[in-house]
């Protein structure tokens, strides 16, 4: 047996590959292809499916009312991702830029929070955020600050605070790896060269960081497109993301096949952009 | 790590939209001869829809323990179960529901022999029209759904004009909310302009959404959780929900209060069921539940503590008579004739949820 391993190495790797090849067959590849199947039959009455083919539920997807959840959830998935660029940014070139084990305490004071259950710190949120009982109106009023309580909950920009809060340490992680492989000698020369901060900035470390910032910016955009927890609980219910319309479809509509006809288009839309993600990095990555 | 970068965002992209679609149970196969028991069951419940001292005392009594999970609303409980969710032994869903989940074939046919407390019940609660004869279920609580509202802020809404006819000088303006249950907004919105709440008239329903859209301006948000909380701590002013949950924050604020508009609405009855995938064993330990459950003292210890109306006739005798003559809990009989019972509606069920994701996603 051993002997007739050694002899063949592809059949010893497909060995060691099955146990993860065999749990990502049933539990990823399995499931996704019942979703992908339902998505194709008709609904019963109170949830299950009725075998019958149609593309109704496909057809159903580019309806007005869900095509522009769906903008406006990818509208918020932009925002969010822009401001965790615009808040990651310098704090990963803040980190990347201290010493070795400032550093590393660094790391681990914004990893904390991000383990602790995102339900909670959601909930979290709602005691800042509340319009009436919340910290900061009641802080604000009580200072004499303003006069009316502000609209800081149950609207887009509670969701949006709440995903930035949520994903910037995917954001943050990312451009701070890129940073970090940043040859600080590259700097020195473009100093050299009489090059202004700002040129520095502009013509060498922003394009060296750009690998992080294009792979942080998909971490963020891709979980906040799909997020339903965050409006659900910070928007008070009354503004959807695409993500509450799919759950709704499981948890409240028994619409289980046009559920699955919305999460294959959204994963669509995903993998090619993903997809092409890849590519254009293989050809930056080829040019180089 | 570049490539590591690109698959891990592919996997989160993957299981960010990804849903659980779980496969159907195999049904149990009936039990040969007297079953032992469970020795710990799960009872999945509403939240705070039990004293939960309850269980302490019926582990005592009998040796079995009760593990508690919890759902929002009916459809969520029912999507579980038909998703193949096993392991329940006894759930609550309310009446238009248990109609779906005995013809869905997700029900259990209780054992009477091993309820004796179900005479306990009273007479009106043993002939329900979702399941005469209790042959599924036993009544559990039952209860109306109006409006519950702060009454140092705000006099008793009369009429359900109070919500659908938002006016930014009421101090309920911006700080009401509604339930997040589909046929609970829409049977507020159909009673507020005179129609069945059971309608399966397109005109009417569309003229219902219309409601509901115009009623947004007026509301913090939709809540079926945590609404009366909120009320208690002072956030909100005003909230449509069960009256029993406003009972019991008054706990927290005496000032909350809970009016049934004039117009009527929905009276409804919780059940204790058992689910079809439920084995012989959990279903006799749930049937020991039940029971338990229906003892007058039990049943008046649990309504005292949960603020809801008992149809259990034999435990008034342990209610004090203020609770009894509370007309929020139990309300009089010229209001019991205005309100009604949400009923299945069949395939006119899609269209409601569409009008809803209307009403949810408008501007």
């Amino acid at each position: 047996m051993q002997q007739f391993l050694r002899r063949h190495p592809a059949v010893q790797a497909w060995l060691l590959l099955s146990p993860g090849g065999l749990f990502l067959s049933v539990f990823f590849i399995a499931p996704l292809f019942i979703v992908l199947i339902y998505s194709f039959l008709q609904r019963g009455t109170y949830g299950g499916v009725v075998w019958q083919f149609t593309f109704e539920n496909f057809r159903r997807v580019f309806d007005p009312l869900y095509f522009n959840t769906f903008l406006r959830s990818a509208y918020i998935a932009i925002l969010t991702t822009f401001f965790c660029l615009l808040l990651g940014y310098p704090l990963a070139y803040f980190i990347a830029s201290r010493s070795p084990r400032t550093r590393s305490l660094m790391l681990l004071a914004l990893m904390i929070p991000f383990w602790t259950n995102f339900l909670i710190r959601t909930y979290a949120w709602l005691t800042l955020l509340r319009t009436n009982t919340g910290l900061i109106n009641t802080a604000l009023l009580s200072l004499g600050v303003i006069a009316a309580p502000l609209p800081l909950f149950g609207n887009d920009f509670a969701i949006i605070v709440g995903l930035v809060y949520g994903w910037l340490p995917v954001m943050v992680l990312p451009i701070y790896a890129a940073l970090d492989r940043l040859d600080p000698s590259l700097i020195e020369a473009a100093r050299d060269l009489y090059a202004s901060s700002a040129q520095v900035f502009r013509r060498v470390i922003w394009p060296l960081s750009l690998p992080g910032v294009v792979a942080g910016s998909m971490l963020v955009f891709i979980p906040a497109l799909g997020s339903f927890v965050t409006p659900a609980i910070l928007g008070g219910g009354k503004s959807l993301m695409i993500g509450n319309i799919i759950s709704n479809q499981f948890l409240a509509a028994h619409d289980w096949p046009f559920g699955s006809a919305l999460s294959m288009l959204m994963m669509t839309l995903m993998l090619l952009g993903t997809l092409y993600y890849f590519r254009s990095t293989l050809k930056a990555e080829a040019d180089a | 790590m570049k490539r590591l970068i690109i698959l891990t965002s592919l996997a989160l992209a993957l299981a960010a939209c990804t849903q659980p679609t779980p496969a159907p149970a195999p049904p149990p196969a009936p039990a040969p001869g007297p079953v032992e028991p469970a020795k710990e069951i799960v009872m999945y419940n509403w939240t705070e829809y039990i004293d939960p001292e309850i269980y302490g005392q019926f582990e005592e009594a009998t040796g079995i323990r009760v593990i508690e999970d919890n759902f929002s609303n009916n459809e969520e409980m029912l999507a579980k179960l038909q998703g193949g969710a096993a392991g329940y032994a006894v759930t609550v869903p309310s009446d238009y529901t248990v109609s779906i989940m005995i013809e869905e074939g997700l029900l259990a046919k209780l054992d009477h022999a091993n309820i004796p407390n179900l005479s306990n019940l009273a007479e009106r609660f043993t002939q329900t029209p979702y399941d005469p004869g209790n042959v599924y279920c036993v009544p559990y609580m039952w209860g109306t759904t109006g409006i519950g509202y702060d009454t140092a802020v705000m006099d008793a809404p009369e009429s359900w004009a109070v919500i659908f006819e938002p006016d930014p000088a009421s101090p309920a303006y911006g700080r009401a909310t509604m339930l997040d249950d589909t046929r609970e907004a829409f049977a507020a919105a159909l009673s507020y302009l005179g129609y069945d709440i059971n309608t399966t008239d397109e005109a009417q329903l569309q003229e219902a959404k219309e409601a509901l859209i115009r009623a947004r301006a007026g509301l913090a948000g939709y809540d079926s959780d945590t609404y009366e909380d909120l009320i208690a701590a002072g956030e909100n002013v005003m909230a449509h929900g069960w009256n029993g949950d406003f009972l019991l924050a008054q706990e927290e604020n005496e000032n909350v209060g809970f009016a049934m508009p004039q117009e009527g609405g929905v009276v409804w009855v919780d059940n204790l069921c058992i689910p079809a995938s439920a084995t012989p064993e959990q279903k006799a330990a749930g049937e020991i539940l039940i029971n338990y459950l229906l003892d007058p003292e039990v049943a008046a210890q649990n309504s005292g503590f949960i603020y809801y109306a008992s149809p259990n006739a034999a435990a008034e005798a342990f209610l004090d008579e203020e609770f009894l003559s509370d007309p929020t809990v139990y309300p009089p009989a010229e209001l019991l004739d205005r309100l009604q019972y949400l009923r299945p509606v069949g395939e006119v069920e899609s269209l409601y949820q569409r009008l809803w994701d209307e009403v949810k996603s408008a501007d």
